[in-house]
């Protein structure tokens, strides 16, 4: 495939520069394709890969990149740190499939239980420690249903990725895995990984839900206002204007997921920031961020 | 008026999807399909599909409703890649485009697919009208090598005409490998558009990997080991891998090599001195007549054509002949392999019957090279000169 992106961001004016996390080999084919098309529309782009959000999120508070494609934690992260320097972080897009999203919390079908407030006394399994979708949000129902994790539920750990805050699949899946193993009583995912899941064979197909978050988002391409504003504008304007109808941008799109990019909105992250502001998690994700600065 | 969709216990994770897209696909956009159902987390996996097809969704008295916001399937764009059937108008295309790639002809192919590298992509230069009839013919005419021959009768040979047998059929073998590769490397690169084409060359090699199997086990039906390949036999069938020209391999390899070839089998079948030898060499040139055949037909259609083919299809020959210059050309293993097969005893009347059956194979060899280099437009004189040309190690 050509690339005109790379000549222009070469030659001319200075590219936009673009975080994202290795978190698969995958994601360089998608970026290599996006960089091709925004240089066909005349704006120089290209990207840095990161192998954790921590590490991505400290370059973008530094400005070292001028967008980071963020997880929702990541996302939390950023807003923070730009708010302890007196900057803004903007949400400038997010792709439609990342919007309204659920998390369920299942039981195998042959036990006892029917409900999140059966599982006092019971082992729960989740992903890794970073992942909102597996871990943080889940814990956030438990919660609200009056189970404080690790007191009232024994909270199993599949910590698989961390740093790639549960965009490894790996940890929700062997949390699953326990729960079909009889290894724990309930395991926390994400509602579209229980539909893969069961029609994988990971879980059995009429393992018993026993509770489901509110709708949240997940990731967002973030910016810190005041750092090449108009570029940025330009950024989402040629995101939002990529059309899944469009041959040439439809395996990109397809790629990462998504048929349409929408408006970055910052209303789906209420759950997560209830998440992390338990027991001084977002301290600890602020400091590992800190410490790759 | 709205569509509903009932489920009854049918849950997405076992294939309810098929109904509601159904469903969807009649709607029309911006339309609502209503979906109910039994079955357990039926509505968590309404919610985590409709977002990876880009539906909305709404629940409406415990309901779940679903609206199509964009195009569903993958056909707006889509071009169809001439037709399945070669005899239709309009068909076979000159010039696929390479973003047909693997698509079957006559399907309908999404818009933005991935763009192959075939180098052989014009319908001038690999098509052959008699493709389709040959494959079919081929299809038809494959034998098992295990049934077609009885391998129970092991050949009682004095000794050294054993050895001439086993001589014959190592250097066959080598040839047929030769025979096998080029096909094989030119089916990677002829544009799947031109099935026809990629059929016959893939059958032509698995013809050849039948030759080498009963050939390699005549050879060894009595004796476990083979006989000498030569240096002068090698040089000759590389001058031939070397090739990239379609046009020009095919000539090369099918016209004049395998053309000779089947004289050389046909002598075989009716000089061998026993009937395993007589039966392995019969049925491989059943196959290798198919080959001929089209090489032929592939150029002859090609000739007409493009007028500067028949000069460089001298020119190759010519070339290969430089090459070879100094190569030994056909061992004398070979030569005297055949003539003590043909003679089937050392008895003098035997050998030079023997003999005067292989100076009567080459010159059979040369006639039939001359026939088909005219039926491709070349003038007596010429055709005669050129056949001359042609590497004394027949193939």
């Amino acid at each position: 495939m050509s690339r005109p992106g790379k000549i222009d961001a070469m030659t001319s004016s200075r590219p936009y520069v673009m975080g994202a996390v290795a978190y698969d080999p995958k994601v360089v084919t998608i970026w290599d394709g996006f960089r091709a098309f925004f240089g066909e529309q005349g704006f120089p782009f290209d990207y840095v890969l990161f192998s954790n959000y921590e590490r991505q999120v400290a370059a973008l508070v530094a400005g070292q990149v001028d967008a980071a494609w963020n997880s929702p934690l990541a996302w939390i992260e950023a807003r923070e740190l730009a708010r302890q320097r007196g900057r803004e972080a903007r949400a400038l897009a997010m792709r439609d499939t990342d919007q309204d999203l659920t998390s369920v919390i299942v039981a195998r079908a042959d036990s006892s239980l029917r409900s999140l407030a059966d599982l006092r006394g019971r082992r729960v399994a989740v992903g890794a420690s970073d992942s909102p979708q597996a871990t943080l949000i889940p814990l956030v129902l438990l919660r609200d249903a009056g189970l404080e994790p690790g007191r009232d539920v024994e909270i199993v750990r599949f910590e698989v990725g961390l740093g790639l805050h549960g965009d490894h699949v790996g940890g929700e899946r062997d949390a699953a895995r326990a729960l079909a193993a009889g290894g724990c009583d309930a395991a926390c995912m994400l509602d579209a990984n229980h539909l893969a899941f069961t029609r994988e064979g990971t879980l059995p197909p009429a393992a018993r839900i026993l509770g489901q978050t509110p709708p949240f988002d997940h990731c967002n391409m973030t910016v810190i206002a005041g750092a090449r504003d108009a570029e940025a504008d330009r950024f989402a304007q040629l995101l939002l204007a990529m059309s899944w109808e469009d041959p040439k941008v439809r395996a990109l799109l397809d790629l990462e997921g998504l048929r349409a990019w929408q408006p970055g909105r910052t209303s789906g992250y209420a759950q997560l920031d209830r998440g992390v502001a338990q027991g001084g998690a977002l301290s600890r994700f602020l400091e590992q961020v800190e410490a790759c600065a | 008026m709205r569509r509903r969709v009932e489920l009854g216990s049918l849950g997405l994770d076992r294939g309810g999807h098929l109904l509601v897209l159904k469903a969807l696909r009649e709607a029309g956009e911006g339309e609502s399909v209503e979906v109910s159902g039994e079955a357990p987390a039926l509505d968590v996996h309404l919610r985590a599909w409709a977002r990876g097809v880009g539906c909305e969704i709404a629940v409406e008295e415990g309901r779940c409703v679903l609206t199509r916001r964009g195009a569903l399937g993958r056909r707006a764009g889509a071009e169809r890649a001439g037709a399945a059937d070669a005899r239709r108008e309009g068909a076979v295309v000159d010039r696929p485009p390479a973003s047909w790639g693997l698509a079957p002809r006559g399907a309908l192919v999404e818009a933005g697919s991935p763009e192959m590298d075939w180098p052989l992509a014009e319908r001038d230069i690999v098509w052959a009208d008699e493709a389709a009839r040959l494959y079919a013919q081929a299809a038809a005419a494959q034998w098992d090598p295990a049934t077609a021959i009885d391998w129970t009768r092991v050949p009682e040979l004095p000794a050294e005409i054993e050895d001439a047998v086993v001589q014959v059929m190592t250097y066959l073998i080598e040839n047929e490998t030769a025979a096998l590769v080029i096909p094989a490397r030119f089916a990677a690169r002829v544009h799947p558009h031109f099935r026809e084409i990629v059929q016959l060359l893939a059958i032509q090699a698995a013809d050849e990997a039948r030759h080498v199997e009963v050939f390699t086990r005549r050879a060894t039906l009595v004796r476990g080991e083979l006989g000498l390949s030569t240096a002068g036999g090698q040089a000759s069938l590389a001058t031939l891998l070397d090739e990239p020209d379609f046009a020009l391999a095919s000539f090369l390899l099918s016209v004049l090599g395998e053309g000779s070839f089947l004289h050389l089998l046909w002598f075989l079948r009716d000089h061998a001195p026993d009937p395993v030898t007589r039966d392995v060499a019969r049925l491989a040139a059943q196959d290798e007549a198919r080959h001929v055949a089209f090489g032929l037909a592939h150029l002859q259609r090609h000739v007409e054509r493009d007028g500067t083919l028949r000069a460089r299809l001298a020119k190759a020959v010519e070339r290969r002949h430089d090459a070879l210059r100094h190569a030994a050309g056909l061992n004398e293993e070979v030569f005297d392999a055949l003539v003590l097969l043909a003679a089937g005893s050392w008895a003098t009347e035997d050998i030079a019957r023997g003999y005067d059956a292989v100076q009567a194979l080459v010159a059979e060899m040369h006639e039939g090279r001359t026939g088909r280099l005219r039926r491709l437009g070349f003038p007596d004189e010429e055709a005669r000169a050129l056949s001359e040309l042609h590497t004394r190690n027949f193939m």
